[in-house]
């Protein structure tokens, strides 16, 4: 089980938005910690594994559920 | 040993600018990725609007990019007021349509300067390639940029650095100039051929028409926007909505969106608070929205005008469903003649 110390609600907000918000977010935790992001622009299924992997941190699941997505971020560095 | 050199690079996710990064990356530089989110972005825009299930995800190049080359990528967001400023007043004017291409790598880059500050890297870099475009890629407009943005000389453009004068960088011997290009035009065979070496596969293809500003249908209705309502008081919503739809003025203070297909109908139902919106009734149609103060005549034409670019299943009595704030009013449309139609459209 996937413990996240933040949610991060992007519901609405459409790629690049959650991006840069999870890119904020994740300032906010200390490493090993995992951010839970929402969402239901399906692009994010395209752009968060782009940006976990460019900037270093890891995406350890994702979860879809009808169109809405959870994915868990954890702070690598 | 010594900390290695670090530097900013533009990264937009084309060709050039990954093989600028991959130039320096190198010569041992460390690479943080910036990329900038202006609100005009094309792909971006595309993604939003259009229907979104039937639609192959489009991906963001500049995040792929740095994916690619396992280099952390920075998105700042400049879309709002300072940004828009740019593009209604630019201080050294537009390019071919309404792109204020100088003023706006001059914002870019301050911008720019400012994060590789923030960070502690030594210099900046772009993919700009001398003579590729013609408006801020020319040798003139880029001693402009590189002086208003006040880069002091800590602008590196790998691509073609032997074609221009030496930066702090390269005299400083960060980096070897020896081995940066001299690339300059707008043949993009070089660049093919270092792409291979450098085993880059699967980049974007070459640009341009990526940004809404250089768009002419785009350009002709911002400045619809600036005659009839007034450049400062262009705000962002007023961006989003200039970007989709069919665009009628039907008189100088009334105008009419109308979605051209489900993804621009929904798009656009976000944008109803203080517009009034029609649909028509029982019959799939575009979603309409009209900005201004329209009398019920005009309402009655802009109803007919839904009723023409609904479906086959309308006709031209298809009654419309006309809503402002919480009222709704059923109106007969109607018609409105094609001339008419092409003399208002934006
Ligand atoms: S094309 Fe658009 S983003 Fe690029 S410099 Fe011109 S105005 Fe700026």
């Amino acid at each position: 089980m996937i413990q996240p110390v933040m949610t991060l609600d992007t519901y609405g907000l459409l790629c690049p938005v959650p991006i840069m918000k999870t890119a904020s977010a994740i300032r906010e935790i200390a490493v090993g910690e995992v951010l839970e992001v929402l969402a239901d622009d399906p692009q994010i299924l395209e752009d968060m594994p782009a940006w976990c992997a460019s900037n270093g941190h890891a995406l350890l699941d994702t979860i879809e559920e009808g169109e809405e997505y959870r994915l868990f971020v954890k702070k690598v560095k | 040993m010594s900390k290695p050199v670090k530097a900013v690079g533009l990264l937009s996710g084309g060709l050039d600018s990954t093989i600028a990064a991959a130039m320096l990356m190198r010569q041992g530089i460390e690479i943080q990725g910036l990329t900038f989110y202006t609100g005009f972005c094309v792909v971006e825009h595309n993604r939003r609007s259009k229907t979104r299930k039937r639609k192959k995800p489009v991906r963001n190049e500049a995040l792929q990019a740095g994916a690619k080359l396992d280099l952390p990528v920075e998105m700042i967001d400049i879309s709002g007021p300072d940004y828009l400023k740019v593009l209604t007043d630019p201080k050294y004017g537009y390019g071919k349509t309404v792109n204020p291409c100088i003023d706006c790598r001059i914002f870019m880059f301050r911008r720019a300067r400012q994060y590789m500050d923030e960070i502690g890297a030594q210099f900046m870099f772009t993919g700009e390639v001398l003579g590729q475009r013609p408006m801020s890629q020319r040798r003139q407009p880029m001693n402009v940029i590189d002086r208003d943005a006040e880069l002091d000389g800590l602008l590196l453009r790998p691509l073609s650095a032997k074609r221009l004068p030496p930066t702090v960088p390269e005299q400083e011997g960060w980096v070897d100039r020896e081995q940066l290009g001299d690339i300059q035009g707008r043949s993009r065979q070089k660049q093919m051929e270092m792409a291979e070496e450098y085993g880059i596969e699967d980049y974007p293809s070459p640009a341009g028409g990526c940004c809404y500003l250089t768009d002419e249908n785009f350009g002709r209705r911002i400045l619809d926007f600036f005659e009839y309502e007034g450049k400062e008081n262009l705000t962002m919503d007023d961006v989003m909505l200039l970007k989709i739809g069919r665009h009628f003025r039907v008189k100088p203070d009334v105008k009419v969106v109308m979605g051209r297909e489900e993804g621009e109908n929904k798009f656009l139902e976000r944008y109803t608070p203080g517009r009034w919106r029609l649909e028509t009734k029982d019959v799939t149609g575009p979603t309409t929205l009209v900005e201004g103060h329209p009398s019920d005549d005009d309402l009655r034409q802009i109803a007919g005008m839904t009723v023409r670019y609904a479906g086959s299943k309308a006709d031209p009595d298809t009654p419309v469903a006309c809503h402002y704030e919480d009222t709704e009013r059923i109106l007969e449309p109607s018609p409105v003649e094609e001339s008419v139609l092409e003399a208002w459209r934006i």
